[in-house]
């Protein structure tokens, strides 16, 4: 098209450039989740994510070391403390500090602070301080201090440590992803199976009523599944099923084959009939020709399903809660527990964002590892 | 057991299973009901044919029929009964049904997804064809494409979490971590304000009007045409008419937004506005749903004919007429596919007010209404009632599915 006379090279540009404000656009919130799971709480709570990228103003709260152990007597009845805030983490240029929280930024590096009755606190800019004053002054606790610093950009590892390695699994992110696969792997590969089966059905045997089914089958393609489950809840109670693995199994299993029989449908009735009739000429039988021919053919529509099926049942939320999670909470999936962590951490960013985005790495890798079936499925199903 | 080894006994029985059933119903069929062999041999072999499908079907057909089939009509018997203590049940018509309508959480469930069903396909093909159009016509398109579809794969319980960090707002001395809230504090009420804030979003109002406008226009002459049913005209109509409605608020709208006194200088805490923050929470399946629009639209933009489009740029269409008279009247039956797959998916909008608000603050909507009357009120008539309003809703693109489906195979 570019190359037709009537197209503009000054519209070619404007092009170019919506369409990366439009990438932009849809990156940035992402983005923000990603970059914030690699700050500390401090980081994120004290400047956006968008300035991670550069040194930030940090205030943090220091401590002189105890004056019961460390304090020297200079001369007579003049005890001193000296130390380095360095050695306790502070890294950047200071450039401000304050005795008191209300007041932050009271002095410039090099300044003493006049703490009343003769005691000073002095802290100079390269993170080394002197605390003096008489016996009674210093003792006790040391003396709180905060430190306004450049600090230089950081990122740490140390999110996604709590969250999955933490031996104590406090925030339950490690559980919760070993049972979202528990669910996920069983819920797309059996409906995949029994669906090919009857798509092969629907496509290439006569029957009475074949078309009527196909008919309901695109109908049931877009019931709310909302109107289960209350009915399947009851079902599951009644015959023993209960909450668990196997009911949300089942339900997945239900749920998913509208879209699982329609999409395979769609795709072998557009194979080669030439090939199923030399087959069946040969002699061959309809089980055979649908392991043999049909099954091998249907790649790539069963592996477009799979797809879906997959970031279907890793994303859910509402099936899981409903006929999988009972009152101990040992089979709750990451979804869940990401909910969860909003209602009990809702400030705590570092948490949330680094569980939110383990959540979301294992389908984003899938998606980018197979859009293209994925793509194809999509086609399949909603252009005719 | 350990869950994991649970999980993968499963798939060995399941699997095997499923082969099992299949392969044995069929040796069963072909070796011991109805041989193919003996005097009968031709006969049998017709017999076992007529059966097969059924011993394909079957699986799916029992998984359709006790998941989705069934569930239906039990729950239409569910929203006119009342449980009773003891685990009775008492039929009790419409009760259920003028109960709920009678609540006012309903009601602003309902008004709600209304503005759900409105806003979100709207948006999410407007921004999907734009992305669509653009794409295709750059040598990185396809990159571009696959970043914005990528929110395709996130949950939307990630989406939401996502869009919290975005809304989130801090006290107004604290460094803002939120993007919208540090935008936000930047207007201060300058000419930069009034031309972003009032000017701009006016604009767009009155342009949203004029496309309605025209839409509305286009409805109109289809109506007129004789050719058509009496009852899609009837259906065109009222179309056009809530249409008619909405460019007129939202030109009314306009005038409000051009006057409005706006907050300068305060953090907001965007998702308690009541009203506005159903939009905040509307952008979050704006934001998933445009690349799935934007996938379809460009695969049926890529398959209009050049030579029409050659034909207009001979005859001295600019690109915008391009657009809109040759290519988009081509792909409307695709623009209808998509819009009607989002309304499908916003109608059954949950887990990203689940998260997000909870349904307060005036954002319930339907489907997380009926999850509230079902499993914290424990009412199942009222929750199964309101199950029932999201199937009534979503009838109509069934019946329509149904109805093109049986015309194709034809």
């Amino acid at each position: 098209m570019d190359n037709i006379a009537g197209t503009k090279s000054t519209l070619t540009w404007a092009v170019h450039i919506s369409v990366l404000a439009l990438v932009l656009l849809w990156l940035f919130p992402t983005m923000g989740l990603f970059v914030s799971s690699f700050r500390t709480g401090d980081q994120i709570t004290q400047s956006g994510w968008w300035k991670a990228m550069f040194p930030a103003e940090l205030t943090e709260q220091f401590r002189a070391a105890d004056p019961d152990e460390n304090r020297i007597e200079t001369e007579a009845g003049v005890f001193v403390v000296e130390g380095d805030f360095r050695q306790e983490g502070l890294g950047g240029e200071i450039s401000t500090w304050g005795t008191s929280s209300r007041d932050l930024a009271a002095y410039a590096p090099g300044d003493t602070a006049d703490l009343g009755e003769g005691e000073t606190f002095t802290v100079n800019a390269d993170g080394t301080y002197v605390w003096q004053g008489n016996a009674d002054q210093i003792e006790g606790r040391g003396q709180r201090v905060f430190i306004t610093a450049l600090e230089p950009p950081e990122f740490t590892l140390a999110n996604y440590d709590q969250v999955l390695l933490d031996p104590r699994n406090s925030e339950g992110m490690a559980k919760a992803f070993f049972n979202t696969l528990t669910v996920v792997i069983p819920a797309t590969i059996i409906p995949i199976l029994v669906a090919a089966f009857a798509a092969y059905a629907l496509a290439w045997m006569d029957f009475p009523g074949r078309a009527l089914l196909i008919a309901a089958v695109v109908g049931l393609l877009v019931v709310p599944l909302q109107l289960a489950l209350i009915p399947l809840l009851k079902l599951h109670n009644e015959i023993g099923i209960g909450k668990g693995y196997l009911g949300v199994w089942l339900a997945h299993t239900g749920f998913g084959m509208p879209l699982a029989i329609y999409l395979l449908r769609n795709y072998m009735v557009g194979l080669p009939r030439d090939i199923i009739e030399n087959a069946k000429v040969d002699g061959a039988t309809d089980f055979q020709i649908f392991t043999k021919i049909i099954l091998p053919l249907s790649f790539p529509a069963l592996a477009s399903f799979a797809i879906f099926q997959f970031l279907w049942t890793w994303n859910d939320l509402l099936v899981a809660l409903v006929f999988l999670i009972d009152s101990s909470g040992e089979t709750t999936v990451m979804t869940k527990q990401i909910v969860e962590l909003l209602g009990t951490r809702g400030g705590d960013w570092e948490i949330l964002a680094t569980s939110a985005f383990v959540s979301i790495a294992v389908p984003l890798v899938v998606f980018f590892a197979m859009q293209r079936f994925l793509v194809r499925g999509l086609l399949a199903g909603s252009v005719k | 057991m350990n869950p994991a080894l649970l999980g993968l006994l499963t798939i060995v029985i399941g699997v095997g299973g499923c082969v099992g059933y299949f392969y044995f119903s069929n040796v069963f069929l072909d070796k011991v009901l109805f041989p193919a062999s003996g005097p009968n041999a031709s006969r049998n072999i017709n017999r076992a044919n007529k059966i097969r499908p059924w011993l394909f079907l079957a699986p799916a057909l029992l998984a359709l029929g006790l998941y989705l089939a069934y569930p239906v009509f039990e729950t239409l018997r569910l929203s006119f009964l009342e449980r009773l203590p003891g685990g009775r049940t008492q039929f009790v018509g419409f009760d259920n049904y003028t109960r709920m309508f009678a609540e006012p959480k309903f009601m602003e469930a309902l008004r709600n997804n209304m503005l759900w069903l409105i806003v979100v396909p709207a948006g999410s093909t407007a921004f999907g064809l734009l992305a669509a159009q653009l794409t295709d016509r750059i040598s990185w398109g396809s990159v571009a494409k696959s970043l914005i579809f990528m929110p395709m794969a996130i949950s939307f319980v990630g989406a939401a979490v996502i869009f919290k960090l975005v809304y989130e707002t801090r006290p107004e001395d604290a460094q803002q971590i939120g993007v919208l809230n540090a935008l936000w504090l930047r207007f201060d009420g300058g000419i930069g304000s009034f031309i972003f804030l009032k000017i701009v979003p006016a604009i767009l109002l009155l342009g949203f009007a004029a496309a309605l406008a025209w839409i509305v226009w286009v409805t109109i002459r289809k109506i007129r045409e004789p050719r058509l049913a009496s009852g899609l005209k009837i259906v065109f109509a009222l179309l056009a008419l809530l249409m008619a409605y909405i460019a007129v608020s939202s030109v009314l709208n306009a005038g409000s937004v051009l006057t409005a006194e706006l907050d300068y200088g305060t953090p907001m805490t965007w998702l308690t506005i009541p009203f506005w923050n159903n939009f905040f929470l509307m952008i979050v399946l704006v934001w998933i749903q445009t690349g799935f629009a934007m996938v379809i639209l460009s695969a049926a933009l890529r398959g209009i004919p050049e030579e029409t489009i050659e034909a207009a740029i001979i005859d001295g269409a600019n690109p915008f007429q391009i657009f809109f008279s040759i290519k988009v009247p081509q792909i409307m039956s695709t623009i209808v596919v998509v819009w009607t797959t989002i309304t499908i998916a916003t109608l059954k909008v949950f887990d990203i007010v689940f998260a997000m608000t909870n349904g307060q603050w005036e954002t319930q909507v339907l489907a997380n209404y009926m999850y509230d009357k079902l499993f914290r009120a424990n009412d199942w008539g009222v929750g199964s009632a309101s199950a029932m309003i999201i199937m009534l809703l979503v009838t109509p693109i069934l019946v329509w599915n149904v109805y093109n489906a049986r015309k194709e195979m034809r």
